[in-house]
């Protein structure tokens, strides 16, 4: 909680000018307070709470990883030349001596090879990447798993959306800029896929490439996109998202002590800056470590490009996998029908390219319904309240269910795009895969939907049990009539606290609208609002709560052993 | 003339006549059948009559449930006839034969024969039919060859489905193309003469000897380089740097958050 407001009078402002230091390092830091006001600026920010808990980190390790990224991309830019001018290469690594390339390829292997460190730091900047946007995607995962993108952080949701989406891009300008086969293969892609487009398609691929792929210009392009436009898109917006986070707080997990209205945690200044500055290095030694011990990208095997050879096993970096693998899984024929059609045109017709057109479809329903989530989720609930603490996401069934459904989704595709790999390390047919993940592509998301919604169901009713009857306690009695029983150690109030508050809303049906008039939107809206919280488990209320107790009292209470200790058993911790 | 046909009704002229035949269809039987020892006997150049005989022997014992008793095929496998020495040399001295189960492909295992074995096999295919021949030493002399050009070479032809880095790569149905690491260079060039498995045949005029030896060069060269940014992850790409990232690093980073959150008690 940021520090109150407090008035100061005349006399404490004329008190503060008074102030005289004694030792030369408060001398001069005193200088430049009185010119820049860095007390205020701790004061506020110093004392900003932040709760404490391993999840809430991935959005640090993001902004880290970034800034890791364009400390080492910095260093590339030195010697790397975007730059599709052939040239001959003469530099250390033999396999490549004699051959004709473009400048990029050619500094990218000199960087790699003749400038000290350069392959140590390229490898850094491209597992960065690859920790930039896995610390996205978990950050992501976690904030919605546990509400935390509710009202009033829907625009700060959207924010991190659109930083994901730049992240994506971010990588894929980077993964094509070495211009060898690997990268030239991934443009090629892109190259298609805008081909596709019906009428326009080959227009905006030349418009891109300058001409007919690969053209002498797209490498160029894409530099100024990788190293200026996109990172300063970032940037902003990374200002924006932090802006934000701090206008409204951080969430927290339920515990006892606290509520909407409050922040439990540490304050920024000292330990959290500490820890937060500390965690940086953490961050960036694990990268370092990552980065010194495993290849990544090792374009000299590649080769320069050249549109003819193709690489077994190319691949994109792993956050652009589920567009290729939808790409794998679509059909070209069903059945003798071939998807590939001819629109008639009055100068002779143009090629519709559905198997590369469809499967865009369900990869921009996704993306677009990830932006748009809290609102939707909002208008089906009815919740307008203000949410400062976190669901746990058995609290949420319905929408924990959902978002496992939208991770297998994503997750088959992703898989789809190793799908040859698959094959070979399993010893499986190549075709088998990709038949069955048609299937699963449909049938998959609404099995994790179902499973998941009934393991969170039995977890919260698990929830209610432990708060109604406490904890096993592993020891089982024999009373003196032959009846086994097991005793319960009760809970304590703070862990009672975590498991009982939680709301499960009881479902609203339809209602009429201002002119009496039950509209078919308010229809679709209460029966998803049934599907949401129909068969909802609610929190142990206080009189069910009460009465769990009172009727505890009339058992034998305690854990010292029965008397005589006759027919004890003792069983494990399960 | 007249005293032969004054003789003719001889008592003896009957078996005259009848010993004559005999030495006639005999000498001619004889000499029919030393010709066709002399072209049964069609031994390969490099290697001895022994060789084939003993390759015949071996052939029979090991090879022939599936290749037919005179390699001319069945059901269960294709005739050997002219497919020649580098064949037999590449499937038996890679161990992908004899087959130890049908499937896909031959898979490949220890060799179940030592190389005079491979050789007499191989000299006894060689003899039933022309085939390509095991490669010349001068063409698996990486001393000559050019590794810059075998690479551009191996990536027009090979790295479709080998891989760029020569780590093998799916097909279709099961089938796969292996990992060229640690092959010897005549099996990779018999392999590129012969076509085994799925691979198609490059034959002399399509890549010239010179150019095999200038892949053989590039492949191991590739390999003398080692891999000089660390650990390869198996030389497979993104996937596999991309579920390190997701295993290795995610761990770490969940690790290290953990100890910083935790509290001290």
């Amino acid at each position: 909680m940021s520090a109150s407001k407090q008035k100061y009078t005349e006399e404490q402002y004329l008190e503060v000018g008074k102030y005289q230091p004694k030792t030369s390092t408060g001398k001069i830091a005193n200088y430049v307070d009185q010119r820049v006001g860095g007390t205020s600026i701790v004061r506020e920010f110093g004392r900003k709470v932040f709760p404490d808990h391993w999840s809430f980190m991935f959005g640090e390790v993001a902004l880290y990883s970034f800034i890791i990224v364009v400390l080492s991309g910095a260093f590339l830019t030195f010697w790397f030349d975007p730059s599709m001018a052939t040239t001959r290469y003469s530099g250390s690594y033999a396999p490549l001596q004699g051959l004709e390339m473009s400048m990029a390829y050619a500094t990218a292997l000199e960087l790699s090879f003749d400038v000290r460190g350069g392959l140590f730091v390229r490898q850094l900047h491209h597992w960065g990447a690859l920790m930039f946007v896995l610390a996205m995607s978990v950050h992501m995962l976690r904030v919605f798993f546990t509400g935390a993108f509710r009202k009033p952080r829907e625009i700060n949701w959207v924010v991190g959306c659109a930083l994901l989406i730049l992240g994506l891009g971010a990588g894929f300008t980077g993964y094509s800029l070495p211009d060898e086969v690997l990268s030239g293969n991934g443009l090629r892609i892109i190259d298609g896929m805008l081909k596709a487009i019906p009428v326009v398609g080959t227009y905006i691929s030349f418009f891109l490439f300058g001409g007919e792929f690969p053209g002498n210009e797209v490498i160029p392009r894409l530099y100024s996109l990788h190293i200026f436009i996109i990172p300063g898109l970032i940037l902003i917006l990374i200002a924006v998202h932090l802006f934000l986070v701090v206008v409204h707080k951080h969430t927290q997990y339920p515990g006892p002590g606290r509520t909407e209205r409050n922040v439990v945690g540490y304050p920024v200044g000292p330990v959290y800056a500490a820890k937060a500055g500390g965690f940086f290095f953490v961050v960036f030694g694990i990268l370092c470590l990552i980065a010194g011990t495993f290849q990544i990208n090792a374009l000299w095997n590649y080769g320069p490009y050249d549109p003819s050879p193709v690489t077994a096993g190319a691949q994109p970096d792993w956050y652009i996998g589920p567009f290729e693998g939808v790409l794998r899984l679509m059909p070209g024929f069903i059945g003798d029908f071939s998807l590939e059609r001819v629109i008639p045109t009055p100068w002779g017709g143009n090629s519709l390219a559905l198997p590369v057109l469809i499967p865009m479809v369900p990869v921009a329903l996704l993306f677009l319904g990830l932006f748009v989530w809290p609102w939707i989720e909002a208008w089906i609930t009815g919740d307008k309240k203000e949410h400062h603490l976190l669901d746990r996401p058995r609290n949420a069934p319905t929408r924990t269910a959902i978002g496992m459904a939208a991770m297998t989704f994503y997750m088959i595709m992703w898989g789809m795009g190793s799908n040859d790999l698959i094959a070979t390390h399993f010893q499986l047919s190549l075709n088998d895969i990709t038949y069955w993940s048609r299937v699963l592509i449909f049938v998959g998301p609404v099995i994790a939907y179902i499973l998941t919604k009934r393991i969170c169901l039995a977890l919260q009713r698990k929830d209610r049990e432990t708060v109604l009857h406490g904890h096993e306690a592993g020891v089982i009695e024999v009373s003196a009539d032959g009846e086994f029983h097991e005793r319960h150690t009760p809970l304590s109030e703070y862990e009672a606290w975590t498991l009982v508050s939680y709301e499960a809303p009881a479902p609203t049906p339809a209602r009429p609208n201002a002119k009496g008039k039950v509209t078919l939107a308010e229809k679709i809206r209460a029966r998803l609002n049934r599907m949401f919280f129909e068969d909802r488990v609610e929190p142990v209320s206080r009189e069910e709560y009460l009465e769990a107790l009172e009727h505890s009292h009339h058992e034998p209470k305690g854990l010292a052993p029965a008397p005589g200790g006759a027919g004890e058993i003792e069983s494990g911790r399960h | 003339m007249k005293a032969l046909s004054q003789k003719r009704r001889h008592p003896f002229a009957f078996v005259a006549l009848l010993l004559l035949g005999l030495l006639v269809t005999g000498g001619l039987y004889a000499a029919a059948t030393t010709v066709n020892q002399a072209q049964a006997s069609n031994v390969p150049p490099g290697y001895s009559t022994e060789d084939v005989e003993e390759g015949q022997r071996l052939f029979v014992a090991n090879c022939a449930t599936c290749h037919g008793m005179n390699a001319e095929g069945t059901d269960a496998g294709p005739s050997l006839v002219g497919v020649g020495a580098a064949a037999v040399d590449f499937q038996v001295g890679t161990g992908r034969m004899p087959m130890q189960m049908q499937g896909p492909q031959a898979q490949q295992k220890p060799p179940q024969f030592n190389d005079e074995q491979t050789g007499q096999l191989a000299a006894y295919v060689a003899s039933l039919g022309a085939g390509p021949a095991v490669p010349d030493d001068e063409y698996l002399d990486i001393d000559q060859g050019d590794a810059a050009r075998g690479g551009e070479l191996f990536r027009i032809n090979c790295a479709m489905c080998h891989n760029a880095a020569g780590a093998g790569g799916a097909l279709t149905e099961g089938k796969y193309a292996p990992s060229l690491h640690g092959v010897e260079a005549r099996h990779i060039y018999s392999a590129m003469t012969t076509g085994p498995q799925n691979m198609p045949v490059f034959n002399d005029s399509n890549i010239p000897p010179e150019d095999k030896r200038d892949i053989i060069t590039f492949l191991k060269t590739y390999e003398s380089q080692g891999t000089p940014g660390g650990f390869s992850l198996g030389f497979m790409g993104p996937v596999a740097e991309g579920l390190l990232i997701w295993t290795l690093g995610l761990a770490l980073l969940i690790g290290s958050m953990v100890w910083l959150t935790s509290r001290s008690s």
